[in-house]
């Protein structure tokens, strides 16, 4: 029979369990319904958000070659861009729909390393394709809310063969 | 019935007459066809000799739909294999890339050392006296030869040298290479994906200066929010355009976005403006004023026939694309860096690339669309022939067409069995006559 205090401990950290993977459904749901504003807000003024290339998962964007590499000025206009009518890969836009699991936490500095798996099909002109990966979420608290402070989306497939283009957010 | 290429293409100068007639595109013969009388009779590009630096080191690629890997050997050299064990067929080379004194097929446990011979046969004695392990080393493709570190393979044994073959493009392969100071190397990483399109769509696209203001607009303006002055690009595309020979052209434009080799903008942040400056010091030193003008202030989106594109501009990308099906292509993409660049101009060569020419950036996916949607629309077959008789009456210039005609004419010529053809317009030939 565990004591008071690590029984305790496992219903924080169910607790814990379930604020982080809301958050990362909120996340997913405010990305499937394009209410892309609302999710850069939920990034930290020093935001980042990375896509590797396939080859190269473990890829550093200052010497290697990667797919996306975003600061809070290059994620915003993606943003802006993503809404455009001239942003044409995304013009008309696609119908995404996101799926996340095996959520695994890690607190390091009192942030939370949040891994998963996800899934996410994009459905556009007759194709429909799926993004396989996982990401790392590092996230902060910040005034009591949980924000991202940085954000990395790495693919399992070989190569963008169906998609052509990371021309969604993962 | 044989399908006649001849009826593919109306070319005809005096009345200002180009086009290209749409089955090229979607033809599963045409693609076939392709294969027989280019792919396997050209010079095609397989790597960069800095892919593989260390004895040992290999890397596999496809060429023209043929396995292949290339490796260099303990005697220093860069050897190339068709990556099929000579014994029953099964692949050697099973990783993407490594490095390896001895390659081993896993299915009879057959060996070759990394220069090809063939060095462990077990049971080598169940064999007769007529087999002989000295004849039975990996094979090479018929013809492999580099020109400034590009390695080219070709499967015809009797194509002209790699030299000859490519002309004009020699010139502009050196004004590139030249950039760096102790020789090119690729990046880490590749942007490895497919596009739903004829891979001649991106031979085109790649070439046009024409398609970029209206395509790339959402691009224009995140550059111009971070400070760069875009209001150049209304006349970028104004210098004349270049056709090299054998189907080679480049696509010249102002680098008004900036050049890490060397010429400052917003995009490559304060911390270079001097290490640019310093660059283009040593080139004006070494070239002289207006080579080094030629090199530092001007792009260029080059094509060397058949299908290798290097793009030289807020970036070097070094781009490959093969027919898998006659509207379906695989594209890889690759960034050349000069050796000695320093990590924080590295830094911004690669931000510049992934914003531009990734396939996560914010212009080629626009692009990969652009083609698709081409693609899409000859399934509506009303309308037989595409038109690319942009500038045909006057001096061509960038953002003409001509490029395209250049490569579109010896695709022509290729297709039809005649070979080498005088791919300029016409009018332009008579200029460089007079000239003469």
């Amino acid at each position: 029979m565990p004591d008071k205090s690590s029984a305790g401990n496992a219903a924080s950290a169910l607790t814990l369990r379930a604020v982080v993977e809301e958050f990362l459904y909120h996340e997913a749901a405010l990305l499937d319904a394009w209410r892309l504003d609302e999710w850069l807000a939920l990034f930290t003024a020093d935001g980042r958000y990375l896509v590797p290339t396939t080859d190269l998962p473990d890829g550093d964007p200052q010497k290697d070659l990667v797919f996306i590499d975003d600061d809070m000025v290059r994620l915003r206009a993606r943003v802006e861009r993503l809404k455009s009518r001239h942003g044409h890969r995304e013009y008309p836009s696609s119908r995404t729909r996101r799926f996340i699991s095996n959520v695994r936490i890690k607190v390091e500095d009192g942030d939370f390393v949040v891994t998963s798996s996800f899934l996410v099909y994009r459905f556009r002109l007759g194709e429909a394709s799926p993004y396989v990966g996982w990401y790392e979420h590092t996230l902060k608290r910040v005034d009591g809310e949980l924000k991202i402070h940085h954000r990395k989306a790495v693919l399992d497939q070989e190569a963008l063969s169906e998609h052509g283009a990371v021309s969604i957010i993962l | 019935m044989m399908f006649d290429p001849r009826n593919l293409i109306i070319d005809n100068p005096n009345e200002g007459v180009f086009r290209v007639h749409r089955s090229a595109m979607t033809s599963l013969e045409i693609l076939q066809m392709e294969q027989e009388r280019i792919f396997n009779q050209c010079w095609l590009y397989l790597c960069h000799e800095s892919e593989v630096e260390e004895p040992g080191d290999y890397r596999r690629r496809n060429v023209a739909g043929r396995p292949l890997f290339f490796i260099r050997g303990s005697d220093g050299k860069l050897r190339v294999f068709l990556n099929t064990c000579t014994h029953r067929g099964a692949l050697i080379c099973r990783h993407d890339h490594g490095r390896a004194d001895v390659l081993q097929c896993f299915y009879h446990a057959w060996s070759f050392n990394n220069q090809g011979d063939l060095v462990g046969v077990p049971d080598e004695a169940g064999y007769p006296d007529s087999f002989d392990r000295a004849k039975m080393g990996l094979k090479s493709p018929p013809r492999v030869e580099s020109y400034r570190g590009f390695v080219f393979v070709s499967f015809n044994p009797q194509v002209e040298e790699l030299m000859t073959y490519l002309a004009g493009a020699r010139d502009y392969l050196d004004l590139i290479v030249d950039q760096a100071e102790k020789g090119m190397r690729i990046v880490p990483g590749s942007n490895r994906y497919s596009i739903k399109a004829n891979w001649k769509l991106l031979v085109e696209n790649s070439l046009d200066g024409y398609h970029v203001r209206p395509t790339h607009k959402t691009y224009f303006e995140y550059v111009n929010s971070l400070g760069v002055n875009t209001s150049g690009v209304q006349t970028a595309f104004s210098r004349p355009a270049v056709v090299l020979g054998n189907g080679h052209a480049v696509e010249e434009h102002d680098g008004i976005r900036g050049r890490p080799i060397a010429r400052w903008s917003p995009l490559f942040g304060e911390e270079n403006k001097e290490e640019i400056a310093a660059i283009r010091a040593g080139l004006v030193r070494k070239f002289g004023e207006q080579k080094a003008r030629h090199m530092a202030d001007i792009s260029r989106n080059l094509l060397v026939y058949p299908n290798l594109l290097i793009i030289d501009s807020i970036d070097i990308t070094v781009r490959i694309f093969w027919p898998i099906a006659p509207d379906l292509m695989d594209v890889t993409a690759w960034q050349l860096a000069p050796r000695e660049e320093k990590r924080e101009l590295l830094a911004r060569r690669l931000d510049n690339f992934l914003t531009f020419h990734g396939p996560g950036g914010f212009a080629t996916p626009d692009d990969v669309e652009a083609i698709e949607s081409c693609q899409a629309g000859y399934k509506a077959e009303g309308v037989e022939w595409s038109e690319l008789s942009r500038g045909m009456h006057r001096q061509a210039i960038a953002e003409d067409e001509l490029q395209l005609r250049a490569f579109w004419r010896q695709w022509f010529g290729h297709l039809s069995g005649v070979g080498k053809v005088e791919t300029n317009d016409p009018v332009i030939r008579q200029k460089a006559a007079l000239a003469r």
